[in-house]
This record gives C-alpha cells, structure tokens and sequence, in this order.
C-alpha cells in the first residue's frame, strides 16, 4: 500500500462561515496503480490531493484526518520532513503547463533545481540527468531544450517539461491534477501515453485528477468519483463503466457523445449546477439535481459503505 | 544586437532634441517670456530694451537662436551665461555633475539594498508584528519632506549633538572632491545619502514587498513548493526574481530624474552645488543659456536611465530577448 487516506476532512474559514471543501474523503492506492479522480470544477478533487501534497498553504485552512503514505501518517507532519517527500517521492503535475513554470529560469535549470533539492551531486551530473529526463520524456532534441524558457515551449512540451521535471527524483506517487485539460487533443494522447509508459517503467503510481471520463475510461485501473466534497462511487474501471450505480455517474457517463450510432440533437446535460459548499442542502448533496431521488434524500445523508464497488445513494443501498 | 543598440541610440538623440527644442520655445517664444526684458531689469527705458535685444541676439529668427545656443552647448562649448556675462555655461555644469552623481549614485546604492531587505522580510513574514512595523516605517520616511529630514539631520549631526561621540566625525557641510580627499568625500555624503535615501527606502521596500507578495500567488509558486524546494529558496529564486521588474522600472524613472535635479532639496540644504542648485539659480535669473545647459544634461541622464533600464529587463525577463 503507497497511500491510505482515511476520513479525511479539509475546512476553510471563510467570513460567510466553515467552508468544509472535502468532507470524509477515504481511499488507497496500491503500487504502480492508477486512480482516476473524477469530478466538475469544485468537488474537493484538486483539494484533496493538494491535501496529500501538503500544499495547502492558507492559513485559514484546517485539515483533519489521516493520510498515510508507506504507513507514514502524513498529516500533522512537521514542513521539513514533509519537504523531503514532496518532489522526491511525491511529484505532483499541474493543470496549466503556461503557468507551472517559472518564467525567467530555462527548463533545465529548473529540473535540475528539484533534482538537487534532493540529491548530494554536482550541477553538471544534474543537468546530463535532466538530458535523460527530457529524452524520456520525448524531446525532440533534449540536450538543446534544456536551455530554452518555459515561453519559448508549446503548451504540450511545456507539460512534458513540467513531467520531466516531476520524474527527476523517481517518484513512487505521481499526483497529476489535470494534465491535459489545457492542451489539444492530439497533445492530450501522446501525454496519456507518456503517463502510461512511466508507470510501466518508474513503477510510480499515479492519481489522475480529471473531469472527463473519455481519459478516465482510457488510463485509470480504479476510479473514484466526486461530488461536492464527498466520494459518491469508487470502482474498478470496468465496474464503473460497464455498471456506474450512482445517479451522478450515470449522468456523467451519459454526457459523453457516443462514437457509434445515430447522434443525439443535444446531448443529456445534468440539469442545475453544482450546489455551493456554503449551503449545501440537506441530506444527499446531489438530491435537488437527481432524476431518482425520493423521500430518505432529503433526510439522511447516503454513506459510500464498503466493497470494492460501492456507490453513495440509497438507491442503490435498497436494490 | 548593434542594430537595437543603434536604434536605442537614435531614439535617445531623437528624444533630446524634442526636449531642447520645448524647453527653447518655453523661453523665448511664449508670450510674456521675453528675456531682454528680464535681462534688462525693471522699468528699463524701450532703447535699452532694444540694445539688449540687439546685444544678446534676441532679435533674429528663433530657429538661427535655436541653433546658436546648440552649436555653443554641443559644438564650440563656448556658452556664456546671460546673467553673469563671460562665465562659462558648460565648464559649470561639467563642475556641478560629480557632486549630483555622487549624492544619487551612494543614496540609490544604499535605496536598493535596504529596501531589497525590508521588502524580502516583510514578505516573507507577512502580517507579523514585524511586517507591520516595517511598513510602518517605510510610510513615516516617505511622510518626511526631504528638506525637513535634512534640516533635522543638520540640526542633530551639525549642531545639537555634534559634539558628542556619536557624531563628531561628521565634517561640516559642503562638497570634497573624491580625487582631492576620498575619505572626507565619504564623511561629508554620509549624512546626504541616508537623508536622500530614506523616501525611497520607504517606497521601494513597499513596492517590493506588494510585488513578492502578489507573485508568491503565482501557479509556479505552487510548483516550486512541489518540488520540495525550501521557503527560503521559493522566496529568493523564484518570487523575488519575478518580483524585480517592477522594481527596476521605479528605480529606472527616479534614478533618471534624481540625476538630472530632482535631488535639489538635498543639495540645497547639504550646501552641495550639484545640478538641482545650478538648476534652481539659473531659474531665479531667468539664465537661459544656463537653463538649457542643465536641461540638456538632464534629459540626457533621463534618456540614458531609461535605456539602461530596457537593458536590464531584457536581463531579467527572457521573455523579452526573442523579437
């Protein structure tokens, strides 16, 4: 087991009030797995692992749990020791490759920083390390890339550079936030390729944050679907998408155009929109958006239970 | 390369000349600005009036004017003052520059470090009891009118506690040439660096601290912290480094503009004879010849600031090198 978060919690405290951004989230990860993390904009996904991270740096923010990475409870971790695992055996990728990078330093110079922020070795083992990154990576001409700045880079290079750099110490917990949403969908492939290729040969195991289930179905081996907080179903990929039970993964998976077949004029869209996390209502937060929601919605909140396989809703609780 | 040093260059002549020409035109062609009446003194007779306009040259078209008061500033060298005729414009201005360059060259050196410093520490230890006392520091040494703050400086160091052990070094006011006496130049400026200093102390170290601050928001900040680097390298390499453009455009204007006179009030009440005070006598006597002098002189550093400016952003901003 890489990672085992248990329960985790993470509050914001906003002058509206305790903003509670992710609510008992619980998952693990085996070694050189891949877990899906689906959800829209604001369901905890990319607070969650900014969690695991350690990257939540707001001073309002208060984050209750466990997070264990290789037995090791994470939270509650003093800054320093946490700083030794994060870029070294925890990497974490960014949706916008334009701004991940800083500005004024070259793409090797920056690999090489995080390569020896961890490692004892000289500048030039750093930077011929940062060649065989780049290379891996796909460079076309690595050894040139090195001295270029993040703006003389296509978005999709830019993001290999942003991976490269993440795999500079061989990460065994790779946290892509969505990789891809910011880039073509040509550029899109060959990065899910790359992601698939490094965990054949770095062992990491990777957590892909994303809200589109095209990639999801592609690359993930379990997957963990979110909303407004909370986990509402988890699954292998095949249960998931042969046998989504959650009414709001039925509705996601029900959005995406399909391939083959007559089109549809419109495609189904849920209808409404994701509820704020300052008045969530009561009872199961998808309820007012639920084509199938009835009396127990309301009053209780649906728990995600156990199994494998499980989904939270009361639906599924009675069939 | 060349080429944009070239055209760098040609922009700068091309600015100068705009200046002379509005400063010129100021002086001898608005209405009511007729300099042989000024020369002339008051309730002066239309006879002396008109020789004075013969004698000086007041009387020819203003372009052959123009390109008289040029040729003698740039060419022969030769200007003399209108005021105090037979005194050499330029041999006065050429005396006057290494007192201002002196004053604003040791006052900009000590700006930029010190508030370099109180802007990394207010940033990174932001809304702390320390932050706040330093802020509040920098907005009371931009409150202080530098004339005031001199005055005080003076009135400590010069008078009240001059004998005391704390400031008996302090040499009375006035200018030591460097080449004459390098240790008494040091002595006689350290008072008028710190004076001069002090405003900008308090804005650039402000400055400085909002831009770190707002950088710090940056998405490569995350990324930074992501690579487990430690705060104090986020902090120098990746949020300041960002951060001193803004600086270096702040630094660049008010350097330019210190160089050429705006350091008046310091030199006055210091009794340095710099710029600013040949400036500000020149304007009492409505001294052309001396006015366009230091004029010319002054757009001349403002221009070159500006240039080495552009020159240092391309330094620190890589976006800026490809075009």
């Amino acid at each position: 087991m890489i990672l085992s978060v248990r329960d985790l919690k993470v509050s914001f405290r906003t002058n509206d009030g305790l903003v509670r951004a992710i609510d008992g989230v619980s998952f693990d990860l085996e070694e050189s797995e891949i877990l899906g993390v689906v959800g829209e904009s604001g369901s905890g996904k990319t607070v969650s692992l900014l969690a695991v991270m350690g990257l939540i740096t707001d001073p309002n923010a208060s984050i209750e749990g466990s997070i264990r990475y290789k037995g090791r409870e994470l939270v509650g971790l003093p800054p320093r020791e946490l700083r030794r695992l994060r870029g070294n055996e925890i990497a974490m990728i960014f949706q916008d490759p334009m701004t991940a990078l800083t500005p004024v330093h070259t793409i090797g110079w920056q690999i090489a920083e995080q390569i020896r922020a961890h490692q004892n070795i000289s500048k030039a083992k750093a930077m011929a390390r940062v060649e065989e990154l780049l290379a891996e990576v796909n460079f076309p001409n690595p050894h040139e890339a090195m001295s270029r700045y993040p703006h003389q880079l296509s978005g999709g290079m830019r993001q290999r550079a942003v991976i490269a750099m993440a795999l500079s110490c061989n990460p065994t917990l790779l946290v892509a936030d969505e990789p891809t949403t910011a880039l073509d969908v040509t550029v899109q492939a060959g990065i899910l390729d790359l992601v698939r290729k490094l965990r054949a040969t770095h062992k990491s195991a990777v957590v892909f944050i994303t809200h589109d289930m095209g990639v999801v179905s592609e690359l993930a081996d379990r997957v963990m679907v979110m909303y407004a907080g909370r986990v509402v179903e988890r699954g292998s990929r095949m249960e998931l998408f042969s046998d989504p039970r959650h009414p709001y993964t039925r509705a996601l998976l029900g959005s995406i155009p399909p391939l083959t077949g007559e089109k549809p004029r419109r495609l189904p869209a849920i209808p409404g929109s994701p509820p704020s996390l300052l008045r969530l209502p009561q009872g199961c937060a998808f309820g007012p958006r639920c084509p199938v929601h009835y009396e127990p919605c309301v009053t209780g909140r649906p728990d995600l239970g156990i199994g494998t396989h499980a989904a939270a809703c009361f639906r599924v609780a009675q069939a | 390369m060349i080429y944009a040093i070239l055209r760098r260059f040609g922009q700068m002549l091309f600015v100068m000349f705009g200046i002379s020409v509005i400063v010129f035109l100021i002086f001898f062609a608005t209405p009511g600005a007729d300099p042989a009446a000024r020369i002339a003194g008051r309730n002066a007779s239309p006879e002396v009036l008109e020789a004075v306009r013969h004698n000086f040259g007041f009387d020819r078209p203003l372009y052959v004017q123009y390109a008289k008061m040029m040729e003698k500033i740039f060419v022969t060298g030769d200007l003399t003052s209108f005021v105090n005729r037979g005194w050499k414009v330029v041999p006065a201005v050429m005396d006057s520059i290494p007192v201002t360059l002196s004053l604003v060259f040791g006052a900009a050196i000590l700006w930029v470090v010190v508030s370099i410093i109180i802007g990394i520490v207010a940033a990174a230890t932001r809304d702390s009891w320390l932050d706040k006392l330093l802020m509040a520091l920098g907005l009371l040494g931009i409150s202080m009118p530098v004339y005031w703050l001199g005055e005080v400086m003076n009135l400590i160091t010069q008078s009240r506690y001059h004998d005391s052990w704390a400031f008996s070094w302090v040499p009375p006011l006035g200018y030591k040439n460097f080449s004459d006496d390098p240790k008494g130049w040091f002595l006689t400026l350290i008072i008028p660096w710190i004076t001069l200093a002090i405003l900008y102390i308090g804005i650039y170290g402000r400055v400085l601290r909002a831009a770190i601050i707002e950088s710090l928001q940056e998405d490569f900040i995350r990324t930074a912290r992501a690579k487990g680097l430690s705060e104090t390298r986020i902090l120098l390499r990746h949020a300041l480094r960002t951060s001193l453009i803004a600086f270096v455009t702040l630094f660049g204007l008010d350097f330019g503009a210190l160089v050429g006179g705006s350091a008046l009030l310091t030199e006055v009440v210091f009794g340095l004879h710099g710029i600013g005070k040949l400036t500000y006598d020149a304007l009492q006597n409505l001294d052309l010849p001396m006015i366009m002098a230091t004029v010319m002189y002054a757009s001349m550093f403002v221009v070159i600031a500006n240039a080495v400016v552009d020159f240092v952003y391309i330094l620190l901003d890589p976006r800026l090198r490809t075009s």
